[in-house]
């Protein structure tokens, strides 16, 4: 079958990022470069206790005995850690607005402009949001009537502040600091985030959701979030993010840590549309990010659905540790990459527990000289027997610039695991096109539609708000691509 | 009675030249379809048919060397693939395309709707759609599940020729091509194809039915039957002269051309 021609493809792919913007808000910002002195700061600004410091200069300690990672399918150049602002927040919020009417009218209508209502109206599409820009949580809605049900949900500062117990609690046990090269540095310097916690027992009354934005120049973002649902619970989490347009290449190292106990569940959803870089690779943010959940509790689950469409370079894998007898493990993505965009991206399933289950579906779409990557770890212990897992990995060409790579890997320690792994690379035909463009359907609508078509199993597994906010994303970042 | 053909003609071709990849396929075809017609297309393999099938509603890879088509009018070859659609052009494909994912109705209803838009009329939505659609695939006999599944995906011979039938029902067109649409069909599913086509029978829609086999037109009477062969209609006439192909064989008028093709060439 012959594919699309290049022009029409070119023509096809170039899309602008609608979200490249920048607002003008006075930030209160360190100097670059990173010493202890930068870490003793942030702890300072932040009014930390001492546990949180001494952890957080623990981190640092390992941090620079590691070097970054080489093994990755992305090429980039060397990132200069004393070239990166470590902390900016917006001046105007110091010590936190009190409640939404504080907060500074400017940052508001960048969040009108990113389509973000922060206030309380929200309440009709029953979505409680934390918004982090750059450094700092700027505002959380819904949080009274969230407490009603004994759901906390704030900004990590803020649970520093009054929950100290659960952070000592859990803090690291997912990602501990010295997981890898990015978590390290995170755990040294992260500056803010999102708190979850659900009590037992309760299912949270509505959608929590965290947007993050990167705002000021030269500024790495590196949030951390915490989510634990206790006994028979269950959460439905959102995050989405942005960035505006700039020359320079923008660190984003973030760290997510997911805590099931017995029989709650937890469902975190991802639409990353951080800026990807211009059609010739400049600038662009680094996305490199450690998710992880822990199905501690039997018969937990965890379930990841990501939806990759923006970033110079992504690479991460949110991954489930399935340590609770009959907890499953779900791993649902759709990445992205066009233009320059570089993209490994994956998941690590780790079996502990008897009967444990695990689905892992990936989407990989490349177009204009995009290079996609899956890697995927299916891990089944000694002792994790009747363990199964089920992976299928689909590629979607979209031009003959562009590169699809699979890295699966399977290790299983247990006889009666029953693993199985299914891949398919495909190009969208000039048949296919045809037949839609023979119906009247434009060749931009068509494509759109094929792809749309090809991610649908991935979507259907997204909350509605959030499937049709993907499937036009994926409109946009075509755009100039394909059809 | 040329000059009224001219005036009213729905399609009408002259001296069509084209090729494929440098290779001459077309070699001087001409044919005038009336609205309301029936012309049946007939021809051994290789001599052009699909060719014409594909030039007529706009593929890429086949390059016009000669001569001209018009449609309604208009000069064909200004318009795009999705134009001509627009326009009323429909072909049932000799080999449905699948998309998976791509829910049927989904795809039927934004392909209603860029017609629609084309004609300057509202979208219809879902549900209006739906309605319409489901009314029409009562008349066709269409199974219900169809609503659900992917466009073509996992469909039977018979159902992607179904579905095809039915999407061409659903558009209205002005000229419906079907091609080789009897392919791969038990006598049954032809049957059946055959009148979801007769249903759609009207004053003011024309059909080109392309076909290897006499079998079809038992079912599907043509106002007229050309002979396809070596890039050129060699032989017209009504629908006896299937029958009498049918008899014959191909190798008949391959006969036949060699000693009319001077004449032709003219016409």
């Amino acid at each position: 079958m012959k594919i699309m021609t290049h022009d029409k493809l070119e023509e096809l792919t170039k899309k602008e990022y609608k979200y490249g913007f920048h607002t003008d808000i006075e930030s209160d910002s360190f100097g670059k470069g990173l010493t202890e002195d930068t870490i003793r700061l942030i702890s300072e600004k932040k009014k930390e206790p001492e546990f949180l410091l001494e952890w957080r200069l623990r981190a640092f300690e390992h941090w620079k005995t590691l070097s970054e990672p080489t093994w990755q399918y992305v090429k980039f150049k060397p990132v200069d850690y004393q070239d990166i602002v470590y902390y900016s927040a917006p001046k105007s919020q110091k010590d936190g607005p009190k409640s939404l009417d504080e907060v500074d009218p400017e940052l508001r209508k960048m969040f009108d402009k990113l389509g973000i209502s922060l206030h309380e109206q929200q309440r009709l599409s029953g979505v409680a949001v934390d918004a982090v820009v750059d450094s700092v949580s700027v505002a959380t809605t819904f949080k009274e009537k969230l407490a009603d049900v004994g759901v906390i949900f704030c900004s990590f500062s803020e649970a520093v502040k009054h929950h100290p117990e659960l952070i000592k609690k859990y803090l690291g046990t997912v990602v501990p600091y010295t997981d890898n090269f990015f978590a390290a540095l995170n755990s040294a310097v992260f500056s803010d985030g999102s708190f979850v916690y659900i009590p037992k027992g309760v299912r949270c009354p509505m959608e929590l959701s965290t947007y993050f934005r990167i705002n000021a120049a030269e500024t790495g973002q590196f949030e951390r979030t915490l989510i634990v649902a206790e006994e028979g619970s269950y959460v439905s989490y959102l995050e989405g993010c942005t960035a505006p347009m700039r020359d320079e290449n923008q660190l984003h190292a973030a760290v997510v840590e997911l805590v099931a106990l017995d029989r709650a569940e937890i469902k975190y959803s991802t639409v990353q549309n951080w800026y990807p870089g211009d059609e010739n690779g400049k600038g662009g943010i680094y996305n490199f990010v450690t998710k992880r959940g822990k199905c501690k509790g039997f018969a937990s689950k965890i379930s990841w659905t990501q939806v990759e469409t923006g970033s110079a370079i992504t690479w991460k894998y949110p991954s489930v540790i399935l340590q609770g007898d009959n907890s499953v493990g779900e791993f649902y993505s759709v990445a992205l990459t066009n233009n320059c965009q570089q993209a490994d991206t994956g998941t690590k399933m780790i079996h502990l527990g008897k009967n444990t289950r695990s689905t892992i579906l990936s989407k990989g779409i490349s177009a204009g000289r995009g290079q996609n990557a899956y890697r995927g770890l299916v891990k089944i212990q000694k002792n994790a027997t009747g363990a199964r897992n089920y992976t299928q990995c689909d590629s979607l060409l979209l031009g003959d610039k562009c590169g699809a790579h699979t890295f699966p890997y399977i290790e299983a320690k247990n006889k009666t695991a029953k693993v199985e792994h299914e891949a398919t690379t495909s190009k969208i035909s000039d048949a296919q096109i045809f037949y839609c463009k023979q119906r009247g359907i434009s060749e931009e609508d068509a494509v759109s539609m094929i792809v749309n078509g090809f991610c649908k199993d991935v979507f259907q597994k997204l909350p509605m708000e959030f499937a049709v906010e993907a499937q036009a994303l994926l409109g946009v970042s075509l755009e100039g691509a394909v059809g | 009675m040329e000059k009224a053909a001219m005036e009213k003609a729905l399609l009408e071709i002259r001296n069509l030249r084209a090729t494929v990849d440098g290779k001459e396929i077309l070699k001087g075809l001409n044919l005038t379809v009336m609205p309301g017609e029936v012309h049946a297309i007939m021809g051994p393999n290789g001599s052009g048919k699909s060719t014409l099938a594909h030039i007529l509603s706009g593929r890429e890879g086949y390059e016009i060397t000669g001569g001209e088509i018009l449609y309604c009018g208009k000069n064909l070859q200004d318009l795009k693939a999705e134009e001509r659609a627009r326009e009323g052009i429909f072909l049932a494909f000799q080999y449905p395309v699948e998309i998976p994912g791509v829910n049927n109705m989904y795809f039927l209803r934004t392909a209603v709707n860029a017609i629609r838009a084309h004609r300057g009329e509202p979208e219809l939505d879902a549900m209006d759609f739906l309605s319409f659609a489901k009314a029409k695939m009562e008349k066709l006999g269409m199974n219900k599940n169809l609503t659900s599944r992917s466009v073509n995906e996992g469909f039977s011979g018979g159902e992607k020729k179904r579905n095809e039938v039915f999407q061409m029902s659903v558009l209205e067109p002005k000229l419906a091509i079907l091609d080789e649409t009897d392919s791969g069909l038990d006598i049954d599913a032809l049957k059946t194809v055959a009148e979801g086509v007769n249903a759609l029978r009207a004053p003011d829609r024309s059909f080109l039915v392309i076909t290897h086999y006499q079998r079809l037109l038992d079912y599907i009477v043509p106002d007229k039957v050309h002979v396809l062969a070596g890039g050129q209609i060699v032989k017209s006439g009504d629908k006896s002269l299937a029958l009498e192909l049918e008899e014959r064989g191909y190798v008949w008028v391959g006969n036949e051309k060699v000693e009319t093709g001077e004449g032709r060439a003219q016409g």
